[in-house]
């Protein structure tokens, strides 16, 4: 009789990893060409599409990356929080802040050069968005409150204020009563790189993440955080001050959410209006996950993902399935990634009982 | 050999056919359409899809629809989409598309692009949508003969005016039979979430409501007055499989025509930008049949100020119209304008609720 039994790997798998991966892809590809073909579509034509529309042409890179940005910097954004331990849930709400607030400097000085605005509009999206990720850090270290309820509730006071303020004090007056604000003035739009529909959003990403890859690598306080997160009761005995360090990356990671909030106001919408939440803020946390929290793998992993929904539209659109196929599909492919994420920690082992 | 080459050739030609004739006959046309929600099988993208469906029928048109895709930069990319791959005519249908349609618009200019309930234009991109409110004010006259307790019932999705016009034209309705009706208003801040449309129908119902009226994409309004025994008024299509027992009628969109127009206007070359406002006249908006409780003398009243209405005889929004504080909004003898009813931010008397 053959048993099964699992086993933890004693060696971080290393390369390995990768092809753990590329063959969790390929099983979930598979699996949804399946499904293609119970929905009656071409299975290979269909996921040849699904690629080559994702990542394979200009213009499926450019979409790509568009739609990267906020995940990216949202993603980031968490990762602090997670490295530490901290589960901060609330990258929504403070994706909307920082939305807020970079549209309170927009709306409010329309007429500065884009030189002053741009950068106000940052600083007010950083104080916005790190002030809702700071609120729960405070309560956590003071009150000992439990970070993830306290984010997650914090996201919908953040999404109903952006929807008070977008119904009623900031509303355009010229919109026919539907809920937007006026237009950015154009300093108050981050332009594009050149002839391409990217905004200089996406150097602000590469920018961060590289820094991001630094303070993790080569500073004192990064190298306090990985520790604490690795063993928060080991930290507390070598005396690293894991209060303080909380706080840092709530409010880090705030800021980094706020910045996507600002992108996505300025340079894709030109104003705010409630359809700015698109549940970046929670697609950043599955993100950070796929990505082990190491900032230049969620860039990659923001990558790919975005190019996932751009492609599933594109199905959508040539093979007519339904949009809940597209939602299907997607959920099929993260959950076998991750899933495979299991083979790079326990290896399986079959016995021959004697 | 030979007859593998012939077989090739009848393929090849039978696969050729339907396009030839298409050619021959009138230029084939590909239609793409973006809808907001899922079809399913009610509601407000469903009424959008029948409408292309009736398209399907056209000779030498083909259309194809992107559904559930959110307000937004996902909006723009799928237009986007939709232009490159040649895409003759765009159809969007929800309010949010706007700007995403006009920034896609300016870069394809070749393409014809069609909005759906909202007021920006281009050259190459039109508007579109109905007087939906002639059609409430007739249901409103069903739901204010059949009430018993006067209180009726109306869960509203967003305090915008093309909301509160329906809610005006609908107590303008029910007044109109039964002056002692008055319209209990809920928001519920969603267009499409059937949970909470169904709990804010329920708290109606608390407050003594006995007909409950939606501005809703699902059916869970409808759900909750069969549930409680009372009547319904359903929104967008035909409503009664979800409620047969309650459903007394609904004012429904019938977008066929319009598109049909729209692409035989295109292929002929006569298509030009402009803001469309139909009306129940073309047939645009119209009330679903009576349900089996409302008898023949209510049915036949309505019907009467339909024809009026049509007929153009009667409108509305006519004079004397007071708001909820009594000022006069419409003067004595007047017609609300169309801007004026564009820009509705007032609540008629006889509404009870507030516009936050």
């Amino acid at each position: 009789m053959v048993r099964l039994s699992i086993h933890k790997r004693q060696a971080p798998l290393g390369w390995g990893a990768c092809f753990v991966f590329l063959g969790a892809v390929a099983v979930s590809l598979v699996l949804s060409g399946i499904l293609l073909r119970i929905q009656g579509k071409p299975a290979v034509a269909g996921i040849w599409l699904l690629i080559r529309s994702a990542y394979f042409s200009v213009y499926a890179v450019e979409d790509c990356l568009i739609k990267a940005v906020p995940i990216f910097l949202c993603s980031l954004g968490v990762a602090f929080a997670f490295r530490l331990q901290v589960w901060n849930i609330g990258a929504e709400g403070q994706y909307a802040l920082g939305a807020v607030g970079a549209s309170w400097a927009a709306l409010t000085f329309p007429d500065l050069p884009g030189y002053i605005l741009l950068p106000l509009m940052l600083l007010s999206a950083s104080v916005a968005g790190g002030l809702w990720s700071f609120i729960p850090a405070f309560l956590r270290n003071k009150l000992r409150a439990n970070e993830i309820i306290i984010t997650l509730m914090l996201n919908y006071i953040g999404i109903f204020f952006l929807e008070y303020l977008v119904y009623g004090p900031w509303k355009d007056p010229t919109s026919f009563g539907f809920p937007m604000t006026k237009n950015f003035s154009a300093p108050a739009v981050v332009g594009t790189i050149g002839q391409t529909r990217l905004s200089w959003g996406l150097v602000v990403c590469i920018l961060a993440g590289i820094a991001s890859w630094i303070f993790f690598r080569f500073t004192r306080l990064g190298f306090e955080l990985k520790a604490s997160g690795d063993n928060p009761r080991a930290a507390q005995y070598a005396r690293l001050p894991y209060t303080r360090l909380v706080a840092i990356v709530m409010v880090l990671s705030g800021m980094l959410a706020g910045w996507a909030g600002l992108l996505e106001a300025s340079a894709n919408l030109n104003r705010l209006q409630p359809s700015i939440m698109a549940g970046y803020g929670y697609t950043a946390i599955v993100v950070a996950w796929l990505a082990s929290l190491n900032p230049l793998l969620i860039g990659l992993a923001s990558f790919l993902l975005a190019g996932l929904r751009v492609g599933l539209e594109i199905l959508q659109l040539d093979l007519q399935v339904p949009a809940a196929f597209g939602s299907i599909l997607e959920g099929l492919i993260l959950l076998t990634v991750l899933a495979g994420g299991f083979f790079t920690r326990y290896r399986l082992e079959l016995r021959r009982r004697p | 050999m030979g007859k593998r080459i012939l077989i090739g050739v009848t393929l090849v030609l039978f696969g050729f056919l339907p396009v030839l004739q298409a050619t021959a006959a009138e230029k084939p046309i590909k239609v793409g359409f973006v809808y907001v929600s899922p079809i399913g099988d009610a509601g407000w993208s469903y009424a959008h899809n029948q409408g292309r469906l009736a398209l399907d029928g056209m000779p030498g048109v083909t259309t194809a629809f992107v559904e559930a895709v959110s307000e937004g930069p996902d909006s723009e990319r799928v237009m986007l989409n939709m232009a490159r791959k040649g895409y003759d005519i765009i159809f969007a249908t929800s309010f949010g598309y706007m700007d995403s349609m006009l920034k896609v618009a300016k870069q394809f200019p070749k393409t014809v692009f069609m909005h759906c309930s909202g007021f920006k234009q281009a050259p190459n991109m039109g508007n579109y949508f109905g007087r939906m409110y002639q059609a409430r004010y007739l249901s409103g006259m069903v739901a204010g003969a059949m009430t018993k307790s006067n209180t009726l019932g109306y869960v509203a999705a967003f305090p915008i005016p093309e909301v509160i016009r329906g809610i005006n034209a609908f107590a303008l309705g029910a007044q109109s039979v039964n002056p002692k009706a008055e319209v209990r208003v809920v928001w519920t801040k969603t267009w499409y979430d059937p949970a909470t449309e169904k709990e804010a129908a329920k708290s109606l119902l608390d407050v003594g409501a006995d007909v409950i009226a939606q501005h809703q994409d699902s059916p869970g309004p409808q759900e909750a007055a069969q549930e409680k025994g009372v009547y319904s008024v359903g929104y967008n299509s035909d409503m009664s499989a979800f409620a047969p027992k309650a459903h007394l009628t609904a004012p429904v969109w019938n977008w066929a025509p319009f598109y049909k127009e729209t692409v035989a206007a295109v292929r002929k070359g006569t298509w030009q930008s402009a803001s469309t406002w139909y009306g129940m006249k073309e047939g645009i908006v119209d009330l679903a049949p009576f349900g089996e409780m409302v008898p023949k003398a209510i049915r036949d009243s309505v019907m009467a100020k339909k024809r009026a209405i049509v007929g153009g005889k009667e409108k509305v929004f006519s004079g004397p119209v007071k708001d909820q504080s009594g000022t006069v909004r419409v003067a004595a003898g007047k017609a609300a304008t169309d801007q004026e009813l564009l820009n509705m931010k007032y609540f008629v008397q006889g509404v009870v609720g507030t516009l936050e």
